[in-house]
């Protein structure tokens, strides 16, 4: 245990501005409202907040109990928080997630956050001044095929800025950049917002009112409610946004006192993570989108890149109908506001890596801090080099969504079932500021785990398919095969230019983008799209061994980067048998 | 815009305003515990 000066909070508000700062993040914006018109509209938010209130709020519950549980007994991360809770093996070995989530998600994570600091910088200098908007779209993926040096430039600035307010220490750095970041993110959200609601149909080239956007979005289709795929994305949301299951919850709460209130605080920064993606998440993206692009324009889009092609290829140019000054002014707050809801999350993540070095090796709290950007800026680099290879999504897929799964499944086990739901309850109400509904107690017990079983279960499938690269599999049998190629490609060519030859020959001059049709269903630009694909990858031998080299590599670097994970995981629990071997010989 | 996603969006966002507000400002004005507690900008004696 750490012989180190004691870290900890300044203010309770800090605290609750810091761990809301946890749990907004990108996502907020760019996620959830892609989640709500796909699941939904306005139906989506009944799943939403049944799954919030069944699994968010009782999750946050046992997360801010076992961190304070842990931190009075000096355990500031998950392995021997957990391994306080019983002393069983297993259990700080299970920790070990609360770690390796944490360090692997920051990992890509920074870079993610490195692309709106670096946006803003673009809007502030007018790069995309004057651009169509296939340039702007354009402008992502050169900047994502690192072209340039730029994107490796800011990468380096944003993970030295992590690293320096971390080595500030908790009050002195996370808690002063909360405190300057959550406020400022509401303004930006707050200006955006009613920039998006009073776009007027006409104006400045708008060709929906803003409102439009939102009543898309809100609009309930009950139906959906009956289909479990809803409630799925309806519980993956939940545990995207709000940050459980990664450890850095109960790393903030271990350095809370044992009567001083978690409950209160709890759902003080839970709710105002729900504040900022329910009220201001949905009235930026969409629309405004939907303002300048109409519906199926923004329905296209998002098939192609989801939220994220919507937050960065479309929005600088969306902004650009404003005028230059009102452009950049947009830019700065939209860019901006992402930047602060990343990297209040991005510092959440270094505190349980911090807090293991200072309290099992005697790290000063800077050193610490200056590993921890080290080891991000080690791991970072081959979702850096290889994003278009897929090595960012398989660490987004096995750090950000099967661990997290894991890890909260266990926790819970441990907390209501090992550890002991009455022991449980009474530190959840221990120094508690409100009445906790005793209808937790039995949630926490059963219906949270069940659910979250349910969830795991759930993923199986999708994790085998994910480990066979079945996906990657299907394609490289699809470009090999030239004979079918060719031979789909005959079969399509009478039907497709018979029924859309005008369409295609337009697309084929470049007059036109495929989104911009708006006479065509979403199944048969589907069909155009397919049709397009095929006829260069019959024509242009160079265009098909490129893909089939592209594809090749993919599985290597998914491969490599999936050995990685596991030996980085190793190298964590070995460093924790370390310490144990360490505490048990002190 | 239609009734259902009027009342779909006025309904959400107003429960949920509110509610965030209710609990942030529990958090505001709510009595510090005696000394120690876990926050160090209400010390006596700088930690």
């Amino acid at each position: 245990m750490s012989g180190q000066e004691a870290s900890g909070w300044g203010s309770r508000v800090g605290l609750v501005l810091a761990m809301a700062g946890n749990a907004v993040g990108l996502g907020n914006f760019i996620r959830f409202p892609i989640q709500a018109i796909q699941n939904g509209g306005g139906a989506f938010i009944i799943p939403y907040l049944v799954c919030f209130l069944l699994m968010g709020i009782p999750l946050l519950f046992v997360e801010w109990s076992i961190g304070r549980f842990g931190g009075n007994k000096g355990n500031h991360s998950t392995p021997f928080i957990l391994h306080e809770m019983d002393k069983r093996a297993l259990w700080k070995y299970i920790g070990v997630f609360g770690i390796f989530t944490n360090l692997v998600v920051a990992a890509y994570y920074c870079y993610l956050e490195s692309w709106t600091l670096s946006y803003m910088w673009q809007s502030i200098v007018g790069t995309f001044d004057g651009q169509t908007q296939d340039q702007v779209a354009g402008f992502f993926g050169e900047y994502t095929s690192l072209n340039s040096v730029m994107p490796i430039l800011f990468w380096v600035l944003c993970l030295f800025m992590n690293t320096w307010i971390l080595s500030r220490g908790l009050s002195g750095g996370v808690e002063k950049a909360s405190k300057i970041g959550m406020p400022l993110l509401i303004l930006f959200g707050v200006f955006l917002a009613y920039k998006a609601i009073t776009i007027e149909k006409g104006q400045l080239g708008a060709i929906e009112d803003g409102f439009k956007g939102l009543e898309f979005l809100w609009e309930p289709k009950f139906d959906s409610i009956w289909n479990t795929k809803v409630w799925l994305a309806a519980a993956g949301q939940i545990f995207f946004t709000l940050s459980i299951g990664m450890g850095s919850i109960q790393c903030y709460a271990s350095y809370v006192g044992k009567k001083d209130d978690i409950a209160l605080n709890a759902m003080s920064a839970g709710w105002m993570n729900g504040f900022v993606e329910i009220v201001l998440g949905s009235a930026i993206l969409i629309p405004i989108s939907i303002g300048y692009l109409g519906i199926e324009g923004v329905q296209d889009l998002v098939k192609e890149g989801g939220g994220f092609g919507l937050g960065f290829q479309t929005l600088p140019y969306l902004f650009e109908q404003w005028g230059s000054v009102m452009s950049v002014i947009a830019g700065i707050a939209w860019f901006g506001l992402l930047f602060f809801a990343g990297i209040t999350s991005s510092l959440a993540m270094g505190t349980p890596v911090m807090a293991f070095l200072r309290d099992e090796f005697n790290w000063k709290e800077s050193n610490a801090a200056w590993m921890f950007g080290g080891l991000v800026l080690i791991l970072g680099l081959p979702t850096v080099l290889f994003y278009n290879y897929g090595v960012f999504d398989e660490f987004d897929y096995w750090a950000g969504t099967v661990s997290l799964v894991v890890f909260a499944f266990a926790e819970i086990i441990l907390f209501a079932w090992v550890f002991g739901m009455d022991k449980g309850w009474a530190e959840i109400n221990m120094g508690a500021e409100i009445k906790v509904p005793k209808a937790y107690k039995f949630i926490i017990k059963y219906v949270t785990p069940l659910i979250l079983g349910a969830i795991l279960i759930n993923s199986l499938p999708d994790i085998w398919e994910n480990l066979s690269n079945k996906k990657s599999k299907e394609k490289i049998a699809y470009y090999q095969d030239k004979s079918r190629i060719t031979r789909l490609h005959h079969e399509q060519e009478g039907i497709m230019m018979n029924k859309y030859g005008s369409v295609i020959q337009r697309l084929d001059s470049s007059k036109v983008h495929l989104y911009e049709i708006t006479t065509l269903k979403m199944e048969q630009k589907d069909s155009i799209k397919s049709f397009i694909e095929n006829r260069k990858l019959k024509k242009d031998e160079t265009y098909r061994l490129e893909k089939l080299d592209h594809e090749h590599k993919s599985v290597l670097y998914k491969n490599i980067s999936r050995v990685m994970l596991l030996l980085l995981w190793l190298t964590i629990a070995y460093g924790v048998y370390i310490a144990y071997k360490k505490r048990k010989t002190a | 815009m239609s009734n259902a996603s009027f009342f779909m969006m006025f309904s959400t966002m107003t429960i949920v305003t509110a509610v965030t507000a209710y609990f942030f400002f529990k958090v505001l004005f709510s009595k510090p515990n005696p000394e120690p507690d876990s926050f160090s900008e209400n010390d006596d004696v700088p930690r």
